[in-house]
């Protein structure tokens, strides 16, 4: 599968489980309940480990493991989902998080520049969308009124700094 | 006023941009019906029962000559020669074909105006007191609050995908004017105990299908924290606002359901957190934004008192407009002038190409070129000269727009119901012109006082039926028109929702039952007593009674 990361198409190294199924080799992402049922024996696997959380879920189940995990993958079931915002937005600058954050349902070019800002780094693009189109988004505007997980600055402060 | 500068011109030439290819890529089939139209819609373009609507924003109400008459070439060039004001001091066009919006855009932006976040479930255009800067009732002017707010929600990329649409006012007056308690978050400059001026903020107004007037969150709040706090209620909502129910998704059900107790704590926790995040203001830059709303070059009054006096004692007509049409200003010799958009047999919020193109010029005459729309849905020209008076009222009287009914029954809100919205469930406008052709009596008007009357043509309540003093709400009974009515609600400072009288009635029939509530009121009202206090007094029982006692055509 191809995905967007860090503003470039290239193939997904990570290997997504289903609740029942056996853990794969490698590096591996499982749901948030498996996380919190098979917590040890995931972190004794080896490879690297992924958490995919619904808009639903609470950032607060998994903040003492985030040492462990190096990918955080966010659902959007529907364009109109707007949690997973909150969610990247804390995880990056109330919760120190520095691995990959992805997005992944219903992701198309219009959220991305919106996800990039917020902290999110690699996108899965609706499977019938192009990918490459899907690239343009992160430039199509440049004005950042107010900061986000990203470096910029409230645009009265930057007026006032000249 | 605000004037844009490169960081905001080119952040809307880019947005112009953007929505171009969004529309090619729609044509391309490249985006589905249902993508594009939540990509439209944060850009202010619905789709109605014949055709695109356009909303475009008018930032807390406030427009340019200049960007009023591009607004006139607008609708002569991209629609059929009109466009209506909106009730949140927005304008809208009918008529636009798609493929024309870009450009419409790029109209815009070349004079500092877009129409980004005017709907969609996003922080929408935030509103102001109609009257900010001159009202005499002021403690500050709110608008430089309101541009500082505009800026932060644009583009928000937390805040892009609301449960449901986000909308803010704020006022600076005694009276409220913006109808703050009936907005998502509501903003009240206020002196706290120690002589600062700050925020009380209220929370989860709203009018629609479940009206809720809105509670205090905050009771100060300083300046410096305006954002902050903003950002830390508008982060509570999105993750826990509902999302399964378009119906229940707005804030004002989240805060019902927790209470506003609970409600506040969340907020408090989670401003606690993220105060620090960079969104605190320096005293120098609320400063710097208070410089673009500096007071205009008012000039000494000479005798302009004077005559204005005498033109008064000439001429009765005149002596109507100004009385019923100008307020007093906060600076002697000057007076607001509100233009009604209410003419009688005229939609209620309407104007011509040539109107606009004709009040921008008196704008340019009388009021230092700029002009404001209200949530009333007239306008407004805010720093006339006393001695201009005379001079202002012959040329809006010669663009038909110098009807003295502000304030009147005739001067009423009104949503497009069935001619415009395929969600209606009775014509709204055909209802406004028949009750103005009844209460035509300007004198019998004038008597009946201050009376608000608001009309939807649903229960999403677009015209705001649930706080009219007199309000009015469309149903369908078996395929055919019937209204409720509803009496003694109010959106000012004793904001409170109205109590329907009893069963619908027949929509030829309305005008008559209003006939009949107001005789009832002008019998039992006590000397100098508003309508709205009226029925507090005395409960709409009696109401009820007159209304349906011989009235052999209402049904359940
Ligand atoms: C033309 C077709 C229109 C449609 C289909 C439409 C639809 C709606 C709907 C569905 C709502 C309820 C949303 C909610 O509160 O959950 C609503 C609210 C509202 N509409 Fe419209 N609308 C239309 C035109 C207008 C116009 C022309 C105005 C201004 C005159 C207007 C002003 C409002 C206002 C102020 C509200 C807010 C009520 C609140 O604060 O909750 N609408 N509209
Ligand atoms: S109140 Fe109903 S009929 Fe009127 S504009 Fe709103 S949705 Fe349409």
């Amino acid at each position: 599968m191809q995905i967007i990361r860090n503003q470039k198409v290239e193939e997904d190294a990570w290997r997504h489980v289903s609740d029942g199924d056996p853990l794969a080799e490698g590096s591996v992402t499982v749901s948030l309940k498996r996380w919190l049922e098979e917590r040890d024996t995931l972190i004794a696997h080896g490879g690297s480990l992924g958490v995919r959380l619904a808009p639903a879920d609470e950032l607060g189940e998994i903040l003492a493991d985030l040492p462990h995990i190096s990918l955080i993958v966010l659902e959007f079931p529907a364009i109109t989902e707007g949690r997973g915002y909150t969610q990247a937005r804390l995880l990056r600058t109330r919760h120190g998080y520095s691995g990959e954050i992805r997005a992944t349902g219903d992701v198309q070019h219009d959220q991305l520049s919106f996800m990039q800002r917020c902290g999110i780094d690699s996108f899965v693009i609706r499977e019938d969308r192009d990918i490459e189109e899907a690239l343009d988004a992160f430039g199509e505007v440049s004005v950042r009124y107010q900061p986000a997980a990203d470096d910029e600055t409230l645009i009265f402060h930057r007026r006032e700094q000249g | 006023m605000y004037q844009y500068d490169n960081y905001d011109q080119t952040l809307v030439n880019e947005r112009v941009a953007q929505f171009r290819g969004q529309v090619r890529r729609y044509l391309d089939g490249k985006l589905s019906d249902e993508e594009f139209r939540q990509l439209r819609l944060r850009n202010g373009l619905y789709y109605q029962l014949h055709a695109y609507m356009f909303r475009i924003a008018v930032p807390y109400g406030l427009l340019s000559s200049r960007q009023m008459r591009t607004l006139a070439h607008c609708a002569r060039t991209y629609d059929r020669g009109y466009g209506h004001f909106t009730t949140r001091q927005n304008i809208q066009f009918n008529w636009p074909e798609l493929e024309d919006v870009p450009k419409i855009m790029e109209e815009l932006a070349a004079v500092q105006m877009h129409a980004i976040q005017t709907s969609g479930n996003v922080v929408r255009n935030v509103t102001a007191d109609q009257y900010a800067g001159v009202a005499a009732d002021e403690l500050e002017d709110p608008r430089p609050y309101c541009e500082i707010l505009r800026q932060w929600s644009t583009l928000h990329p937390e805040f892009c995908w609301l449960p449901r649409k986000f909308k803010i006012g704020v006022t600076g007056a005694a009276e409220d004017r913006a109808a703050i308690r009936l907005h998502d978050i509501g903003l009240e400059l206020v002196r706290g105990e120690d002589g600062e001026v700050g925020f009380r903020v209220f929370v989860g107004g709203g009018m629609g299908r479940t009206p809720i007037v809105g509670k205090v969150v905050r009771e100060f709040l300083e300046k410096r924290h305006l954002l902050t706090y903003v950002e830390a209620v508008l982060r509570v909502y999105n993750q826990l606002g509902r999302r399964d129910d378009n119906n229940k998704a707005r804030i004002k059900i989240l805060v019902r359901s927790l209470g506003v107790k609970r409600f506040r704590k969340l907020v408090e926790e989670e401003w606690e957190l993220s105060r620090d995040d960079g969104l605190e203001l320096t005293a120098a830059e609320i400063k710097r934004m208070q410089g673009f709303f500096a007071p205009p070059d008012y000039q000494s009054p000479g005798n302009g008192a004077a005559e204005v006096e005498q033109q008064i004692a000439a001429d009765p007509s005149f002596a109507r407009w100004v009385k019923r049409n100008t307020l007093s200003h906060k600076v002697s010799g000057y007076r607001i002038a509100v233009i009604s958009a209410k003419a009688p047999g005229a939609p209620p919020g309407d104007l011509t190409d040539g109107q606009m193109d004709g009040v921008a010029d008196l704008a340019d005459q009388f009021s230092f070129g700029q002009l404001r729309s209200t949530h009333e849905q007239n306008l407004v020209l805010a720093d006339v000269a006393e001695g201009s008076l005379h001079a202002l009222w012959e040329g809006l009287k010669a663009l038909e727009l110098a009807t003295p009914n502000i304030g009147t029954l005739n001067d009423m809100i009104c949503c497009p119901g069935l001619d415009f919205c395929s969600l209606a469930k009775a014509s709204t406008i055909p209802v406004a012109a028949r009750i103005n052709e009844k209460f035509s009596d300007l004198d019998y008007l004038y008597d009946l006082g201050e009376l608000k009357l608001k009309m939807s043509g649903c229960m999403n309540g677009c015209g705001h039926h649930s706080v009219g003093h007199l309000g009015l709400l469309g149903v369908d009974k078996k395929g055919s028109e019937w209204y409720q009515v509803i009496l003694g609600g109010s959106a000012a400072n004793d904001a409170a929702l109205g109590t329907r009288i009893g069963p619908a009635i027949a929509l030829d029939d309305v005008a008559d039952v209003i006939e009949k509530i107001l005789i009832l009121y002008v019998d039992v009202r006590e000397e100098g007593e508003r309508f709205v206090d009226t029925v507090r007094r005395t409960g709409i029982a009696p109401f009820k009674e007159r209304v349906y006692a011989d009235h052999p055509k209402s049904k359940g």
